[in-house]
């Protein structure tokens, strides 16, 4: 079983699920603090017909080709939610949860015409639902390695930028930042992540992956940049773990591992979290009471 | 005399369906400390906001030191309601006011140290330096109003509009926040100030734009405050407050 670490292929497959797991931890914490947690897991249901309409078109599995199919689908359904929350009165929320049912049912139903007649049962298409990421090859692992990695510079450059358009976007728009040009990026970013992930992790469970590292990484810190750090880290451990697990065994999908990685993790965090954890703010309470009770003791004791 | 730094010309905007302001036409001269004064709803902070580009204008132009605002952004200072960001964003107070440097840091490059400092100036300034670390979400609203004043006043801005400042502040920031105004007058800046104390109209501003949907009046304090003028920007059905208090003084 341990054989299996040592081969190149595992390796690759373990390292890019590892820069994965950091660009979705990294990305999910600027979404986080944009109040789109949702909007991830709506993107990445959103891009189940581009991957299957793509596969249909060329009639193999191409990671690449998927990716961009994937990509266009989900641009898509964010242009959708956009436009219609711009224009009418529907609420983000609501739009967001039409356009994931919406595009998701339209994705299974093209699914199912696939497997029937197109053959996409015999290459795999199921596995981008809840992703298997040995089922990457060499190729795969290159292309999502170099967006992710693109994706991860692109926050650490415009670190800056980021943080004054995510607090305070009026001012930044009074300091000369095109907010237009920061939404685009953010909603490219997003949705490259998502796009790249779905091989991995799969469509239903990608968003997992961009909500829960920063709410763990808030209940560590108070500042943003190892907010950034942190959420980071746990997406990358998620990554790796998940990915180490599903390996040894053969055939196991490897989205659910990452995801109860990514959960036990922020659990951790809840509980043990310096900033507001539950056993902190419990330890904090205590030790006030005590205090509180203490000083009317004395209070007491000096009026006798 | 001194010259317009403000040029608003037939500025008309709406929400949804409502227009909310119409034919406002006015030009501000430089060095001045004008409040705007007007009842709930009046279009005060849309005013702020559709000169400056922040909602968009249904008619009308606007010109700064008469150019349009792209040109000289850098000399054009926005201080936003308190309540328009999510305080809970886990920064401290001299981060958000070295904020106000990234036009002057440039994008994409990290501030220095001497704009760290600057920052630091400038909170010691309005009395903040003890809490330059201190997280955002830990300060009083009084602390968090004086935290984007600070972060106002190293933008350097030569024309500065303010969204009700001093709305549910304690007395020692509103000290602070008018000490503030008249250091930046006697620089030669200008502010706008939108207010809603209008007790206090007449010892802060030296000029007053009475506003209700459009310009009721607008010039010098001592002119233009007056308790008819005031009586029709509110609608007429208002209670004077000089009056009340002789009320009040005869049952005494």
């Amino acid at each position: 079983m341990w054989s299996m670490l040592t081969e190149s292929n595992t390796q690759w497959v373990l390292f890019s699920t590892m820069i994965l797991g950091i660009a979705a931890g990294a990305i999910g914490c600027i979404a986080y603090w944009k109040k789109q947690s949702l909007m991830s897991d709506s993107l990445a249901h959103a891009s189940l017909p581009g991957i299957v309409i793509a596969f249909l078109l060329l009639g193999e599995k191409n990671f690449l080709v998927l990716t961009i199919g994937a990509a266009i689908s989900a641009l898509i359904g964010a242009v959708f939610i956009q436009w219609v929350i711009s224009t009418t009165r529907i609420t983000e929320d609501t739009m967001m949860g039409i356009v994931l049912s919406v595009f998701y049912g339209l994705g299974i139903m093209l699914l199912t015409i696939a497997n029937r007649v197109g053959g996409g049962e015999q290459s795999g298409l199921d596995t981008f639902i809840v992703g298997q990421a040995a089922a990457m090859v060499y190729t795969d692992v290159i292309t999502m390695l170099s967006l992710a990695i693109a994706v991860i510079l692109i926050i650490v450059v415009g670190f800056k930028e980021w943080k004054i358009y995510l607090f305070d976007p009026q001012f930044a728009r009074g300091e000369g930042l095109s907010l237009t040009f920061m939404n685009g990026l953010y909603t490219l970013a997003l949705v490259t992540t998502i796009v790249i992930g779905i091989q991995a992790v799969g469509v239903i469970l990608i968003a997992a992956l961009l909500i829960i590292p920063p709410v763990s990484a808030r209940y560590w810190t108070q500042y943003f940049k190892m907010m950034l750090l942190l959420s980071g880290l746990f997406g990358g451990l998620a990554g790796v773990i998940g990915t180490l697990i599903s390996t040894f065994g053969s055939g196991l999908p490897t989205g659910p591992f990452i995801v109860v990685i990514a959960t036990t993790l922020f659990v951790i965090s809840l509980i043990f979290g310096k900033e507001k954890g539950i056993l902190i703010n419990y330890i904090q309470f205590k030790v006030h009471q005590k205090q509180v009770n203490l000083n009317q003791l004395e209070e007491r004791g000096e009026s006798r | 005399m001194t010259q317009a730094v403000l040029n608003v010309e037939n500025l008309a905007a709406s929400y949804r369906k409502d227009t909310v302001l119409y034919d406002v036409n006015f030009d501000m001269k430089g060095g001045t400390l004008t409040g705007v004064v007007g009842p709930n709803g009046a279009g005060k902070s849309t005013l702020l906001k559709t000169i400056l580009g922040l909602h968009p204008s249904l008619t009308g132009s606007v010109k700064f030191f008469e150019q349009p605002l792209k040109r000289v952004k850098k000399r054009v200072g926005y201080v936003p309601q308190r309540g328009s960001v999510d305080w809970d964003f886990p920064t401290d107070a001299l981060d958000v006011v070295t904020m106000g440097l990234y036009g002057q840091i440039g994008w994409l490059r990290w501030p220095s140290n001497a704009h760290k400092n600057k920052a630091y100036e400038a909170l010691d300034r309005m009395g903040m330096a003890d809490y330059a670390h201190r997280q955002i979400s830990q300060l009083s609203g009084g602390q968090q109003q004086r935290v984007f004043l600070a972060r106002a006043l190293v933008q350097e801005a030569d024309l500065y509009f303010m969204d009700e400042p001093m709305a549910g502040v304690d007395a020692a920031t509103e000290r602070a926040i008018m000490a503030m105004l008249k250091e930046l007058k006697n620089m030669g800046k200008t502010v706008m100030v939108v207010h809603h104390d209008l007790q206090t109209v007449r010892d802060y501003f030296d000029h007053v734009l009475l506003l209700n949907r459009t310009i009721v009046e607008y010039g010098k304090t001592e002119h233009i405050f007056t308790r008819e003028n005031i009586s029709q920007t509110y609608g007429g059905n208002m209670r004077w407050m000089g009056e009340e208090n002789h009320h009040v003084e005869h049952a005494h």
